[in-house]
C-alpha cells in the first residue's frame, strides 16, 4: 500500500521532470557550459605544459637564479626542434608566452626555424644563444616557466592592475599604469548614476501612464516603447545632433542670448553626453515594470490614506511608495545589469572619458585575442555584480520583485 | 564505396532503406550543382565595389559561387572555428595587424608567393609587390590610409599642410578629431615632432621614442574628440564638431564626390595600411577558396575595385590601369593614397612593430586616455 502511494506520487514528479528536462538541457548547452569554459579560462592554460612537457619539467627544478641547467637547454631545443614542423602548436605556444612577456613570440618562432635548418653547434646552451640572445636572460625563461603553469592567477593579477614583485609578493602597478581598475570603478558609478536618474525621470512617467484615463495611456506608453523600437545607434546618433555644440540645444540657446557664440555648452564626449544617452537608452526598462506595478495598486488607497488626515505627501510616502517597491527594485535590477555591460553609446557619445569596462574585454576577445584576461575581467565583473545583487535582494527583498 | 554503403543499410525497414537511398542518391546531386565558397568581409560600400569588381567576374569564370559575409574586424571568429575544428568561413578579408597575428597564430592557411598571378606586363609576383607585402602570410590587395582633412566652409584662413600643423593649437585654434586607438596617432605624433616618415619605427622601437610620441599627444590632448567608427568623422567634420580630423581617405572622398562636401584632404604623413585575403586554416573548401584567392590578386581584379572606391592597388603594375570613378566620371589618379605626388611623406604602417607591441600600446593609451 505504501509502495504504491510512493510510486503514484513519484510518476507525476517524473512527468514534471520530463516536462523540465529540454529547458534544463537548453540552458546546459547555452549557458552553463560556454561560461564555465569561459570562466575556466581565467585560470586553466594547459597549452604551454601540454607542448613543451620536459622544458617546464626541467624548468621546476630551476631556481630562477642565474641560467637553468644545461639539460633544460636541451630539452628546449629537442621540443622546439619537434614543434618546427607542427605549426599551429607553435603558433599557440609562442602566443600563450608572449602574452608573459612580449616579443617572445619572435624568438621562439625565429629559434624553432633555425634549429630545424642548422641542428645543434656545440653545447645546445651555446646553441641557443647562438641563434638569439634572449636565452642568455633569465627573464626569458622565467616567462617559460610562467607560461607553463597550467592554473595560473597571472589574468587575475593584471586585471586589478597588481603585478609580481621581482622578490616575490604582491603589489599594485604605479597609478598611471592602471588600466582596469579605475575602468571599473567607473562602470559601477555610471552604472549606479544612470540606474538612479532613470528611476527619478522614469518613476513620473509610469505614474502618469497609470494615473491616465486608458486611451491616454495607451498613447503614453507607445511614446514610451517607439524609442524602445529603434535601433540603439539611431537613438544615439539622435543625441549626437542634439547635444554637439553646432548642435540643436545649443543653437537655440545662442539664437536666445544665454549662451555667446564663442562659449557654447560641451554637452557631449564627456561624461554628460555618456549620463544623457545611456539614461535614454535604458528609461523604458525602468518605466515598463513600474507602471506594471502601479497599475495593480487601487486608486482607493490613496484617497482613503487622505481621508483619513495624511498629507499628499504623507500619502505617498506610507501608502504608495511602498507599493511601488516591486517595480522599483526590479526596475532598477534591470537598468543596472544592463548599463554595466554598455560600451557602444559610451563609445560613441563618451570622448575620452566615457569608456566602460566593456570595451575592454571586447578589445581582448576580439583583437588580442587575449581570452585568458578577458575570461578574468568578466568573471570579476560576474562576481561583481552576483555580490551587488546578494546585498540588493537582501535589501529589497527578491520575491518581493515584479519584472511587469 | 556504393556497395559496403547498401551493405551497411541491408537489414533496414524497406520504406527507410528507400529513404536512405533518396538522401545518397540526392547529395552528391547537390554538391555538383553549385559550389560555394563563404567569403568574409568588411560590409558597406568596399565589399560592394569588390563585389562589382570581381567577384561576379570569378563566379562567372570558375562556376563557384561566393557567399559574403559581413564581420567587423577582428579574429575571435577565425579562432573560434578554428579551434572547434568547424570551419566555415573560408576566405577573410583581414586587416593587417590581424592578418599577421592570424598567421602567428596558425589561424590561416600559408600563401605561396610564386603562384601568384603575374603582373600586368607578365612581372613576377615577388617583384611586383612592394617587398613587405607580400609573404608567406598573405599579399596586400589594396592599400587605404589614414589621412587628415578639413573643411574648407569652416576652416578659412591659410590651409593647413603639414601633419605639424595638426598638432599647431595656436596657427590653428580648435578642436581635432582622432581614432580612439594608439594605431596612428603615434605615428602621427611623431612625423609632427620632426621624425622622418621613413625613421618612425626606429625611434617607437625605444621606450624613449615611445614616450617622445606620447608627449606630442599630450599637447593637443584636452582639443581631440576621440572617434570610434569610421562613419564619425565626415560626420564631424560636416557639423563644425571640430575643424580638422584623421580618417580614412574613402570616407573623405565619399563625402567629397558623392554628398559634395567642401572637405580637402591633406597628403602630408598619410598613414598607408594594407589588408589581405587569407584562406582559414583547415577548411574544406581549401581548394576552390585557393582560386578565389588567386583571382582577387590578378592585377584587372585589383585595378577594378578603383572604380567604385578610392583604394589603391599595392601591386605596382596595375596602379597605372586606375582610371575613372564609375558612378560620378571623376578621375580616381589624384584621389588614390598610391599616387606618386600623394605619396612623397607617406608612412607605411609597420604591422610587424604592431603586432609585437600592440598589447603594450594599447594598455598604456587607455591608461593615457583615462588621466
Amino acid at each position: 500500500m505504501k509502495r504504491i502511494l510512493h510510486l503514484s506520487a513519484t510518476a507525476p514528479r517524473l512527468g514534471a521532470l520530463a516536462l523540465v528536462l529540454p529547458l534544463l538541457a537548453f540552458v546546459t548547452v547555452s549557458f552553463v557550459i560556454p561560461l564555465g569554459t569561459l570562466l575556466g579560462k581565467s585560470a586553466y592554460q594547459p597549452e604551454v605544459a601540454r607542448v613543451l612537457p620536459q622544458t617546464i619539467a626541467e624548468l621546476r627544478e630551476w631556481t630562477g637564479d642565474g641560467l637553468p641547467s644545461e639539460d633544460a637547454f636541451a630539452a628546449m631545443a629537442r621540443e622546439l626542434t619537434a614543434l618546427g614542423e607542427n605549426r599551429p602548436e607553435l603558433a599557440r605556444v609562442s602566443g600563450a608566452i608572449n602574452r608573459v612577456q612580449s616579443g617572445m613570440r619572435g624568438v621562439l618562432n625565429r629559434t624553432a626555424r633555425r634549429l630545424a635548418r642548422t641542428g645543434q653547434a656545440g653545447s645546445w646552451r651555446a646553441t641557443l644563444t647562438g641563434i638569439d640572445s634572449s636565452w642568455e636572460e633569465p627573464a626569458t625563461w622565467l616567462a617559460i616557466r610562467e607560461a607553463g603553469a597550467r592554473f595560473t592567477l597571472r589574468h587575475y593579477l593584471h586585471a586589478l592592475d597588481l603585478e609580481q614583485r621581482s622578490g616575490g609578493g604582491i603589489a599594485p602597478k604605479a597609478a598611471d599604469e592602471r588600466v582596469y581598475t579605475p575602468l571599473m570603478w567607473r562602470t559601477l558609478l555610471v552604472s549606479l548614476g544612470v540606474t538612479l536618474l532613470c528611476l527619478a525621470i522614469g518613476y513620473p512617467i509610469a505614474y502618469m501612464i497609470a494615473a491616465s484615463p486608458p486611451a491616454r495611456g495607451r498613447i503614453l506608453l507607445l511614446l514610451v516603447l517607439v524609442p524602445f523600437w529603434t535601433s540603439l545607434l539611431v537613438r544615439t546618433t539622435a543625441w549626437i545632433v542634439l547635444l554637439q555644440r553646432q548642435g540643436v540645444i545649443n543653437g537655440f540657446l545662442v539664437s536666445l542670448g544665454l549662451v555667446p557664440d564663442d562659449g557654447r555648452l560641451q554637452m557631449i564626449y564627456n561624461m554628460t553626453g555618456t549620463f544623457v544617452a545611456m539614461t535614454h537608452v535604458l528609461l523604458p526598462f525602468m518605466v515598463l515594470p513600474l507602471y506594471s506595478v502601479m497599475r495593480s495598486i487601487p486608486k482607493s488607497h490613496m484617497a482613503a490614506a487622505v481621508s483619513l488626515g495624511a498629507a499628499p505627501l504623507q500619502a505617498f510616502r506610507r501608502v504608495y511608495l511602498p507599493q511601488t517597491l516591486p517595480g522599483i527594485g526590479a526596475g532598477s535590477l534591470l537598468v543596472f545589469i544592463l548599463a554595466i555591460g554598455y560600451y557602444i553609446t559610451p563609445a560613441l557619445v563618451g570622448g575620452r572619458t566615457g569608456e566602460l569596462i566593456s570595451s575592454q574585454i571586447a578589445y581582448h576577445v576580439q583583437t588580442s585575442l587575449n581570452w585568458g584576461l578577458a575570461a578574468a575581467l568578466s568573471s570579476i565583473l560576474l562576481v561583481a555584480v552576483t555580490v551587488l545583487y546578494l546585498v540588493y535582494s537582501r535589501a529589497i527583498g527578491i520575491e518581493r520583485m515584479r519584472l511587469g | 564505396m556504393s556497395n559496403g554503403f547498401s551493405g551497411r543499410f541491408r537489414g533496414m525497414a524497406p520504406a527507410m532503406r528507400g529513404f536512405c537511398l533518396f538522401v545518397v542518391c540526392l547529395a552528391p546531386a547537390g554538391v555538383a550543382l553549385a559550389e560555394a565558397i563563404t567569403v568574409v568581409s568588411w560590409g558597406g560600400s568596399y565589399a560592394r565595389a569588390c563585389q562589382q569588381a570581381y567577384h561576379e567576374s570569378f563566379t562567372a569564370e570558375t562556376g563557384i559561387e561566393i557567399l559574403l559575409e559581413d564581420y567587423n574586424g577582428g579574429l575571435a571568429q577565425i579562432r573560434a572555428q578554428v579551434d572547434a575544428g568547424a570551419v566555415h568561413w573560408d576566405v577573410v578579408d583581414l586587416e593587417m595587424p590581424d592578418g599577421w597575428l592570424a598567421c602567428q597564430e596558425g589561424l590561416i592557411e600559408l600563401l605561396e608567393v610564386t603562384e601568384l598571378p603575374a603582373g600586368v606586363n607578365g612581372e613576377a609576383p615577388e617583384d611586383d609587390y612592394p617587398g613587405e607585402y607580400v609573404t608567406e602570410c598573405g599579399s596586400g590587395v589594396t592599400f587605404y590610409s589614414t589621412v587628415f582633412a578639413y573643411n574648407s566652409n569652416y576652416l578659412t584662413g591659410p590651409p593647413p599642410q603639414t601633419v605639424a600643423d595638426f598638432f599647431d593649437l595656436e596657427k590653428f585654434p580648435g578642436r581635432r578629431g582622432m581614432r580612439r586607438s594608439p594605431f596612428v596617432n603615434l605615428e602621427f605624433a611623431l612625423l609632427a615632432d620632426g621624425v622622418a616618415p621613413d625613421r618612425i619605427y626606429s625611434v617607437l622601437a625605444t621606450s624613449e621614442g615611445v614616450d617622445r610620441a606620447f608627449a606630442k599627444l599630450d599637447t593637443i590632448k584636452d582639443q581631440v574628440v576621440w572617434w570610434e567608427a569610421g562613419a564619425q568623422p565626415p560626420q564631424l567634420l560636416a557639423d563644425g564638431e571640430v575643424i580638422m580630423s584623421t580618417a580614412y581617405n574613402g570616407r573623405i572622398f565619399n563625402a567629397q564626390v558623392l554628398e559634395n562636401q567642401p572637405f580637402v584632404i591633406v597628403w602630408d604623413g598619410q598613414a598607408l595600411d594594407s589588408g589581405f585575403l587569407a584562406i582559414v586554416a583547415g577548411t574544406p573548401r581549401y581548394e576552390a577558396a585557393r582560386q578565389f584567392v588567386q583571382f582577387a590578386n590578378r592585377p584587372e581584379s585589383i585595378a577594378n575595385i578603383s572604380k567604385y572606391i578610392s583604394y589603391g592597388p599595392v601591386r605596382r603594375s596595375p596602379r597605372a590601369l586606375v582610371d575613372s570613378h564609375l558612378a560620378t566620371g571623376v578621375k580616381m589618379q589624384p584621389h588614390m593614397p598610391t599616387s606618386p605626388e600623394n605619396l612623397t611623406r607617406a608612412v607605411r604602417l609597420d604591422w610587424r612593430w604592431w603586432s609585437e607591441n600592440r598589447d603594450d600600446i594599447y594598455e598604456r593609451f587607455s591608461a593615457w586616455l583615462a588621466r
